[in-house]
């Protein structure tokens, strides 16, 4: 079965460690839904979200290729109902006076943000998860939208324990 | 700062290592050149082959003053690569090829792609332009860290001076621990130029890198279960038991479990070729017996090897019977191609070792498989489907025969590198191996050319030991310029051109699949010569002539090209040490490689000769 699964992937803060990893799913021929990278409370250690559509046994793969790039200290796959998973998206939507307070009221529906305002147009960052966005950003379809840039996915695990804290203690006995 | 590169004044403590081992006495004042010198003598590099340039020059300077690590200047850098992997191959070391930036760097890439395939440990050493030029198009510039990005188990671009001792000691880490593969360093030019100061260990700096070698205690279990249960179990062995020293477990584990092995193309030596329970080598041109029990096994115990679509055939009809015991270092190699019953992460040594213990375990409670029936349609297909060939009519040499004599004639301990095509297959199928690392192919890339300088990175690594290159004419014209580097080197190689004026392998399939039509398949002569005549013996041109040619490399070169003259040649050849012979071999051009299972069949179509399909009592009911 083809789902959206979401991998946490704790890396060392290293150049062309992007390249590595990206390069790797073009050339398995594994596709990227979506992927943020930044770096952790740890400075020598960077946090890549990548969200893949695969089926199991290719996540599998992925995962383990993953694992072999050196470069990469850790892989967690974050499950949907054990994670918190937002995106960022900032729109710019087509404005006049009579529309400006209709898409103000979505806006605040949504529990989203006017960022810049001017006479033909409202720039709106939100940020949620996929089903939210999606559904605000077809509310504002109507109004015409000028611009739109979105952010990957990032996720993080529900309850106190921290996927970064062995990984850390492994970078420390080796420093 | 002082200059002098053996400074008595330690003042500058290194701290202690991660990795044990003892410091060096004292810290030493030298160029990032020096530092890579001295880190490959520190790293027992013994042999370097190479070819110095611009962005390397610096290198170079105190490699010359090195008396631990020897350079060989080769004449092209992918023979610089592959005579690294030929010495890795044939000493279990990892092996150091060397180049300049740009187009010294990309030359090496054919080689790096080699050893990935193929799993060999080999460190590339590259220089790079300067580190404010990175990134301008300079001259020979090329982004070599990027281009063998997917080709390397790792690499490093490296703009620091005190950064390369401890790259250099990753490097060689990383390209000889877990599964073997190829590591690239790259160099800055003022990285080398720069002054630094160098002691010994490093410490390395590697927390994402933690290959497991042992294996887990229940998976062997659950493997021992399946194999005392099994009624037709067979040892899948491939190159990770070489790779692993583990030839002498294996062993132990074939007799103990009276199991038939089949040893892949890169595990040929593995077992000995004469032990009564090989079977052979199986895949794309494997034994009939060695592909037909892989077909009709109940238990794959699978050691140290891929799933190659080579051996597999058409995937989903590879081994239909079959449980899966598939052990390898690698884990992204268990369940990638076939579904596994039971997995084993792990050194194939400790694996073997380990499931030796199981079984025995299994067998004290008196669970113990029995075979026997199984061995009766074993013995019957080996008895039936030998390997063979046809002696040509025309009085003419026969290839298969050629490569076989060299086999039988030369010492026991004898190293073979070939390259590829049908002169490859041949030497799997007509050589004996009885020892581990005597037989050194390019499996993966298939690279042509990897014979020559592969034989001279073996005979490198063990000069004392008999090394034959049994190479085909087109490899041969490929790489054949490190004959002239074997020569001014005192590295007395061996090499069997078996010349059949064609691309061989390539012309079977237009034989076979292409109605005839050989299209730029013909080496020995032009295109209006090209169009195949029926029953036209050897002929053609001598262009070139590959006599002459050696002779101009400064090897000893004789032409065979009749049967009865065969083992006087390789007896001459065998005789001389003090210089690279080369026998022109003129071989028949029509001989073919059988068994064949073509491309994308199933396994079950393997056909032990043109038109002959096996018959492997499908219909009968033992």
């Amino acid at each position: 079965m083809s789902t959206k699964h979401t991998l946490s992937v704790l890396v060392e803060n290293t150049p062309g460690i992007l390249a590595r990893i990206a390069a790797l799913f073009s050339r398995r021929g594994f596709n990227i839904d979506s992927l943020a990278v930044g770096v952790t409370e740890h400075p020598d250690i960077s946090r890549i979200t990548i969200v893949v559509n695969v089926e199991d046994l290719p996540l599998e793969q992925v995962t383990k290729q993953l694992n072999k790039l050196v470069n990469v200290l850790k892989i967690v796959e974050l499950e949907p109902g054990a994670a918190i998973q937002r995106e960022l998206v900032l729109v710019k939507v087509r404005a006049d006076n009579e529309t400006r307070s209709q898409i103000v009221e979505i806006v605040q529906l949504f529990r989203a943000k006017t960022v810049d305002v001017s006479p033909e147009a409202v720039t709106i960052e939100a940020t949620g998860g996929a089903d939210k966005l999606e559904a605000m950003l077809k509310m504002l379809e109507q109004f015409g939208i000028k611009e739109l840039v979105q952010s990957g996915t990032i996720a993080i695990g529900r309850g106190a324990r921290s996927i970064t804290d062995r990984s850390l203690r492994a970078l420390d006995r080796s420093a | 700062m002082p200059m002098t590169e053996q400074a008595t004044g330690a003042h500058h403590p290194q701290p202690r290592p991660r990795n044990g081992g003892h410091q060096s006495a004292t810290v030493e004042h030298v160029t990032g050149a020096k530092s890579l010198i001295r880190s490959l003598e520190e790293v027992g590099a013994e042999v370097v082959f190479g070819i110095p340039g611009g962005a390397i020059l610096p290198a170079y300077d105190p490699m010359m003053d090195s008396t631990r690590v020897r350079h060989v200047l080769v004449r092209h850098e992918q023979g610089a690569g592959h005579a690294a992997t030929g010495y890795a191959q044939a000493t279990g070391k990892v092996g150091v090829c060397m180049a300049t930036s740009g187009p010294g760097a990309t030359n090496l890439v054919t080689p790096i792609a080699d050893a990935h395939m193929d799993s060999v440990p080999l460190v590339a050493i590259t220089g790079q332009v300067s580190s404010k030029a990175i990134g301008t198009d300079a001259f020979q510039e090329a982004d070599i860290v990027g281009i063998t990005m997917p080709i390397t188990k790792h690499n490093f671009l490296v703009t620091k001076a005190e950064d390369i001792p401890r790259t250099i000691a990753e490097a060689f880490h990383i390209a000889s621990t877990g599964r073997p593969g190829p590591v690239l360093v790259d160099i800055a030019k003022d990285a080398l130029q720069a002054q630094t100061t160098f002691s010994w260990p490093p410490t390395t700096d590697l927390p994402g890198y933690r290959p497991v070698t042992k294996p887990h205690a229940k998976q062997i279990r659950e493997a021992a279960k399946l194999i005392v249960a099994a009624k037709r179990p067979v040892l899948y062995v491939g190159g990770g038991v070489l790779k692993a020293g583990a030839t002498a477990e294996l062993k132990v584990l074939a007799e103990l479990t009276g199991a038939p092995v089949t040893t892949t193309l890169m595990a040929l030596g593995a077992f000995p070729d004469s032990h009564p329970l090989h079977v052979g080598m199986p895949g794309m041109h494997g034994a009939v017996t060695a592909v037909t029990a892989l077909q009709k096994s109940d238990l794959l115990i699978a050691l140290g090897t891929r799933f190659d679509d080579r051996v597999t055939g058409k995937l989903d009809s590879f081994a239909p019977f079959a449980k899966v015991i598939h052990a390898d270092i690698d884990p992204a190699e268990i369940g990638k191609n076939r579904e596994v019953d039971v997995p084993i992460v792990g050194d194939a040594r400790e694996v073997i070792a380990d499931l030796v213990q199981a079984v025995q375990a299994e067998y004290s409670e008196g669970h113990k498989g029995d075979y026997t029936a199984w061995w009766k349609d074993l013995s019957r297909w080996r008895e039936t489907y030998p390997l063979g060939y046809d002696e040509p009519n025309d009085g003419t040499l026969s290839p298969q025969r050629v490569i076989q004599r060299i086999g039988e004639l030369a010492d026991a301990d004898t190293i073979y590198a070939a390259g590829v095509g049908q002169h490859q297959m041949w030497a799997a199928h007509f050589v004996n191996y009885e020892l581990p690392a005597t037989w050194l192919n390019s499996g993966g890339a298939g690279t042509m050319g990897y014979a020559v300088p592969a034989a001279m990175g073996a005979k490198a690594g063990q000069p004392d030991r008999m090394v034959w290159a049994i190479d085909g004419d087109g490899c041969f014209q490929m790489t054949n310029q490190e004959l002239t580097t074997c020569a001014l080197n005192n590295i007395p190689i061996k090499v069997a051109i078996i010349n059949n004026g064609a691309l061989g392998m390539v012309r079977q399939w237009q034989t076979l699949f292409y109605n005839q039509r050989y299209s730029n398949t013909v080496l020995h002569s032009g295109p209006e010569d090209g169009i195949a005549e029926e029953g036209r013996p050897s002929g053609g041109t001598r262009v070139p002539d590959f006599v002459k040619l050696s002779e101009a490399m400064g090897c000893y070169a004789i032409r065979c090209e009749r049967p009865e003259d065969l083992d006087k040649a390789i007896q001459e050849a065998n005789s001389i040490n003090d210089r690279p012979v080369v026998i022109d071999f003129i071989v028949h051009e029509d001989a073919q490689v059988w068994p064949m299972v073509a491309a994308g069949t199933s396994n079950d179509e393997v056909m032990a000769a043109r038109g002959v399909r096996p018959d492997f009592g499908d219909n009968e009911d033992d």
